[in-house]
């Protein structure tokens, strides 16, 4: 039963990292590319190091697991915002849709 | 106090992720416990932000939040990146007050919208921060504020 | 099944790296390394688990560490040209900059 949990949870994170891969090629400027790597980096590595957890049990190896998945957690978001800073203070103009309603000031 | 618990804090660390029980192991691991401490201690650097021990009671229902605003927001995000024709997506700069009033709420908040696929914050200042959406209901939902009422933000007790 | 996750997280890694030397800003490639280097950390911890090594995943921890301080690195050196460590060299610098 655990087993078939944890094969579920890798596939679907395994499945979700090569959306993303196919997401860094589809969409058309920086800033949104910058999301599609956001979905890789947040929900596949947590599915697959949950479905990891899953296969070794209670143990050191279960620790080490979420201590990799807390460090991803605390660092992800803050390389993704470092990065799009750099960007709009390098100059990089962010492609609009048609509809941007209250825009940036 | 927040000294001793932090001690306490590392050394489990250090027994977890060397996983030998010996003594000669656990009597190197208490020096250099002892030496961090010493060290951070003298450094000025375990205080309310960098060790938020005020904020333990909140954090289980706001961690259990995000994580449902994760699996949504990435539900989302593959969405768009499956449509067919890129003609949908419009991204959106926007401008969001930040009514947190400690500095750590203020960077809790602008890590949640980073950390939830299809926003990141372009820019953080004393007031506002900057946001650039993938599309415009990520936008629209943000500027409701439903996330920002989660944050956990208190002043530490001194 | 643990060869299809690590095919998939291979795939992932490919597209990244393709991204990485397409470009076509700077900034896009650092994204791609850094996405790269985030799957790198899931193939290592796959791989412990798979063949039985798991000692490999403080080596994947360590590797998360290094991947994200070598990411804001790497943004610093292509923000402002140097790290900023020697004050005087920045002056000069600033001073060549308005000539």
């Amino acid at each position: 039963m655990i087993d078939v949990l944890s094969w579920v949870l890798l596939g679907v994170g395994g499945l979700l990292g090569v959306i993303g891969g196919i997401g860094i090629h589809r969409f058309p400027d920086f800033y949104t590319r910058l999301h599609a790597a956001g979905t890789t980096d947040t929900l596949c590595a947590i599915l697959i190091l949950l479905g990891l957890g899953f296969q070794a049990g209670l143990s050191l190896d279960a620790f080490k697991l979420f201590l990799i998945f807390v460090f991803l957690f605390f660092t992800s978001p803050t390389a993704s915002h470092a990065l799009a800073n750099a960007a709009m203070h390098g100059g990089l103009k962010p492609q609009l849709g048609r509809e941007n309603g209250s825009g940036k000031a | 106090m927040k000294v001793i618990s932090f001690g306490v804090l590392l050394f489990a660390l250090w027994a977890l992720l060397s996983g030998y029980f010996s003594p000669l192991l656990l009597s190197l691991g208490a020096i250099s416990v002892a030496l961090t401490l010493y060290l951070a201690n003298r450094m000025n650097v375990i205080d309310h932000e960098s060790y938020p021990l005020h904020l333990y009671s909140k954090f289980p229902l706001f961690f259990a939040y995000i994580m449902r605003e994760i699996v949504i927001a990435n539900i989302d995000v593959v969405k768009e990146i499956l449509k067919i024709g890129s003609k949908g997506i419009s991204p959106q700069v926007i401008k969001l007050p930040l009514p947190q009033q400690t500095d750590l709420g203020r960077a809790i908040y602008a890590n949640s919208i980073t950390l939830t696929p299809g926003t990141v914050t372009v820019e953080l200042d004393k007031n506002f921060v900057t946001v650039h959406a993938l599309t415009k209901e990520g936008a629209d939902e943000l500027l409701s504020g439903e996330m920002s009422v989660m944050i956990p933000d208190q002043l530490a007790d001194k | 099944m643990y060869i299809a996750v690590t095919i998939a997280i291979l795939v992932t890694m490919g597209l990244a790296l393709a991204r990485a030397l397409m470009g076509p800003t700077v900034y896009d490639r650092i994204a791609a390394v850094n996405m790269f280097g985030t799957k790198t950390v899931l193939l290592i911890a796959v791989f412990a688990l798979f063949s039985g090594r798991t000692d490999l995943l403080d080596i994947a921890l360590v590797y998360a560490l290094i991947n994200f301080i070598g990411v804001i690195a790497v943004l610093r050196l292509v923000e402002h040209g140097d790290f900023h460590s020697n004050p005087e060299s920045r002056a000069k610098q600033d001073k060549q900059g308005s000539e």
